[in-house]
């Protein structure tokens, strides 16, 4: 499965320039897979129930934090804004990628008080151009961060984990499961990190019955961190709640009963700031059943996420066995 | 002149009234079907040839930033609250018109004489306002305007420099979305491939409440937003880019504060702007956003995108906008809408 995540982690995908995933994930999908594209991009896989079951909807983002360039100064500098949720701090130094290949470099302007966190508008992309008419790149183009994939330890270590390895998680359930009574959509959705848009069109045009979101989250096991009762390694997280969604009781026992009769380890996730796709699928139409299952994360929103490799699988095996037998969600 | 009509009409967020009233009486001959939906949204269907089944939605909002009036003091004197973005520096001392009476009134403020440097150097906040509508008392006052009242700007149209100038400017308030309401009354003159769904829309500026439940009702394919933005061109010292240029052609959106527009939209309006030999712009990304946001995620979501006129100076009492800017807006959107079945098959 790393083959699939080193992929999925290093390709291009800002918000609303999800087409080189929605690509890869196609080209991984199971001979004769039934899919579609929706009105805003989300790519919708569809395996038929064998019989009796509930009409499920699992989701994962498929785009990614990135920049926008707002500015080509005459000196062939770029300004830019965020697209999603881009902190300051580890932009300098860093190098994005243009869908076109293009590379460049973060740079900082001299700061009049080094000690504060400057704004976004004190960077500047520098793309080797020797001025405005020889630069390629235009305002409105749009860039993600660049960092290749590594294992280190038994961890792995990418941009974008948020949220390619939902959609691995996703691939890679949809390779293993056997039979299913369910009828499951598999979502891979589009801008999730501008405000879960593509989640909120998607989820009203499947009107599931259940709704499953794969996404990161947070882990409070790095030196002075804000305290989280979660840990790398410790096993995929099932949602209690966010800052944006309750989980539906139903779907958080169901998924937690799974967990702990087959033995897979898991741990049970308050998240104090985010949300995920589930938040907007459950409130579309009249109200949908919502549950997540979370990746603990480090450094999120950074160039560098680690995850843990054991954490994934048990993810795969998690929804897995939760999808192969009758759900009971009261 | 529409513009100028739609321009000094008020409707403030909630009381498009008037507006609606202006627009319905314009379009009534050349669309086949008009109705006003729940939220006060006026919905008119102009059929097309019939070659392209797609379900086309073209929007403007009628609603402008305002204010109301939130209290009549036992003075007279009349306390309000804004309605839609409007920064506090561009109050005091305007001139008004209150409620559906168009009472006119000014935003109170202390001559120069009786106020020193430190209490000029502030900005006032609106709660510490109040309009002066000219009452002795309250008694006198709740004669003309009651709480709840609307208050616009009291600004005529007009038509500035003219000779020589490479611009044609205009100068009025509620360009913001006034222009857009010109530009898709006059669309409704042309016959598309596609039905065409016009939305003039309410409750935008104070967070796209009309556009979500008119797009809902019409489940379209595909929404082009028209609108006025902001020009900022002026004065500029760094090298930064404005949101727009005045006189610089229709910008279109390619992302903002709150939408992306469909990449197949932002190509087919870019194209349709170079086979025309038209100046045109792309909004600075990140700032602001339209009834498009609200549109595009109704439903099973929409494609969807938004062509504007620049104008300088919008959400305060007088703005300025080229006119050669808006009649190149109406062009392009006309060209783009042509043109847009071919783009959604691609």
């Amino acid at each position: 499965m790393k083959d699939i995540i080193k992929r999925l982690t290093e390709c291009y995908g800002p918000s609303g320039c999800e087409t080189a995933v929605r690509d890869l994930i196609r080209a991984e999908l199971p001979k004769g897979a039934e899919a579609r594209v929706d009105a805003l991009g989300s790519l919708i896989v569809h395996r038929k129930g064998t019989d009796g079951g509930r009409k499920v909807m699992l989701a994962a983002h498929m785009d990614e934090i990135g920049i926008v360039v707002t500015h080509v100064d005459q000196k062939g500098f770029l300004r830019f804004g965020s697209v999603g949720g881009v902190g300051a701090l580890p932009l300098m130094g860093g190098r994005v990628r243009f869908a076109d290949g293009t590379t460049g470099v973060i740079g900082l302007e001299k700061l009049e008080d080094p000690a504060r966190v400057p704004s976004l508008e004190k960077f500047y992309i520098d793309v080797g151009a020797k001025g405005r008419d020889d630069c390629a790149v235009k305002v409105g183009d749009v860039a993600c961060f660049q960092r290749p994939f590594e294992e280190i330890g038994g961890r792995l270590v990418a941009k974008a984990m948020d949220d390619r390895i939902g959609c691995a998680i996703l691939v890679q359930t949809l390779k293993e499961l056997g039979k299913s009574p369910h009828d499951l959509f598999f979502v891979f959705t589009v801008q999730e990190e501008v405000g879960l848009r593509g989640a909120a069109a998607s989820g009203y045009g499947v009107e599931p019955e259940i709704a499953v979101a794969v996404d990161i989250t947070l882990t409070g096991d790095t030196p002075e961190c804000a305290p989280m009762a979660l840990t790398l390694g410790g096993g995929p997280a099932v949602k209690i709640k966010d800052s944006g969604m309750l989980s539906h009781g139903g779907v958080r026992d169901w998924l937690i009963r799974t967990a702990e009769n087959a033995g897979i380890p898991f741990q049970r996730e308050v998240l104090v700031r985010g949300t995920t796709d589930a938040c907007a699928i459950q409130t579309t139409r009249a109200g949908v059943p919502a549950g997540c299952v979370s990746i603990p994360t480090r450094y999120t929103h950074s160039p560098s996420e680690i995850v843990d490799y054991g954490d994934v699988l048990a993810a795969v095996k998690l929804l897995g066995s939760a999808l192969a037998g009758p759900i009971d969600i009261g | 002149m529409l513009l100028q009509r739609l321009s000094e009409a008020h409707g403030v967020s909630g009381r498009e009234e008037e507006v609606r009233s202006i627009i319905l009486n314009e379009i009534r001959g050349r669309v086949d079907e008009c109705r006003v939906d729940g939220l006060g949204n006026l919905i008119a269907r102009k059929k097309g040839t019939g070659v392209s089944l797609l379900r086309v939605l073209a929007a403007a909002h009628m609603d402008e930033v305002g204010l109301m009036v939130t209290l009549v003091e036992d003075s007279g004197l009349l306390r309000f609250a804004k309605v839609g973005g409007i920064d506090d520096r561009v109050l005091p001392a305007r001139a008004v018109l209150v409620g559906a009476k168009k009472v006119p009134g000014v935003i109170g403020i202390k001559p120069v004489h009786l106020t020193d440097k430190a209490e000029r150097d502030k900005v006032i906040e609106w709660k510490q306002l109040t309009i002066d509508i000219g009452a002795s008392s309250r008694a006198e006052a709740e004669r003309l305007v009651q709480r709840g009242d609307c208050a616009v700007f009291a600004t005529d149209f007009r038509e500035l420099a003219g000779t020589g100038s490479a611009w044609k400017t205009v100068q009025g308030k509620a360009f913001d979305d006034r222009a857009g309401c010109a530009i898709l009354a006059e669309l409704l003159k042309e016959r598309f491939p596609f039905d065409l769904v016009a939305a003039f829309t309410v409750q935008e500026e104070v967070g796209l409440r009309g556009a979500r439940v008119a797009a809902y009702a019409e489940n379209p394919d595909a929404a082009v937003v028209l609108e006025c933005t902001g020009a900022n061109e002026v004065p500029s010292k760094l090298d930064i880019s404005p949101s727009t240029r005045l006189g610089g052609g229709p910008a279109i959106t390619i992302r903002d504060n709150n939408f992306i527009a469909d990449p197949r939209l932002v190509e087919l309006f870019g194209a349709a702007a170079r086979e025309l030999g038209m100046a045109h712009q792309f909004k600075q990304p990140n700032i602001g956003g339209t009834d498009a946001a609200a549109i595009q995620r109704v439903r099973a979501g929409v494609a969807a995108i938004t062509l504007a006129v620049p104008a300088r100076y919008i959400h305060s009492p007088a703005a300025i906008m080229d006119m050669n800017d808006f009649a190149n807006t109406l062009t392009l959107a006309r060209e783009a809408l042509l043109r847009l079945p071919e783009a959604l098959r691609a």
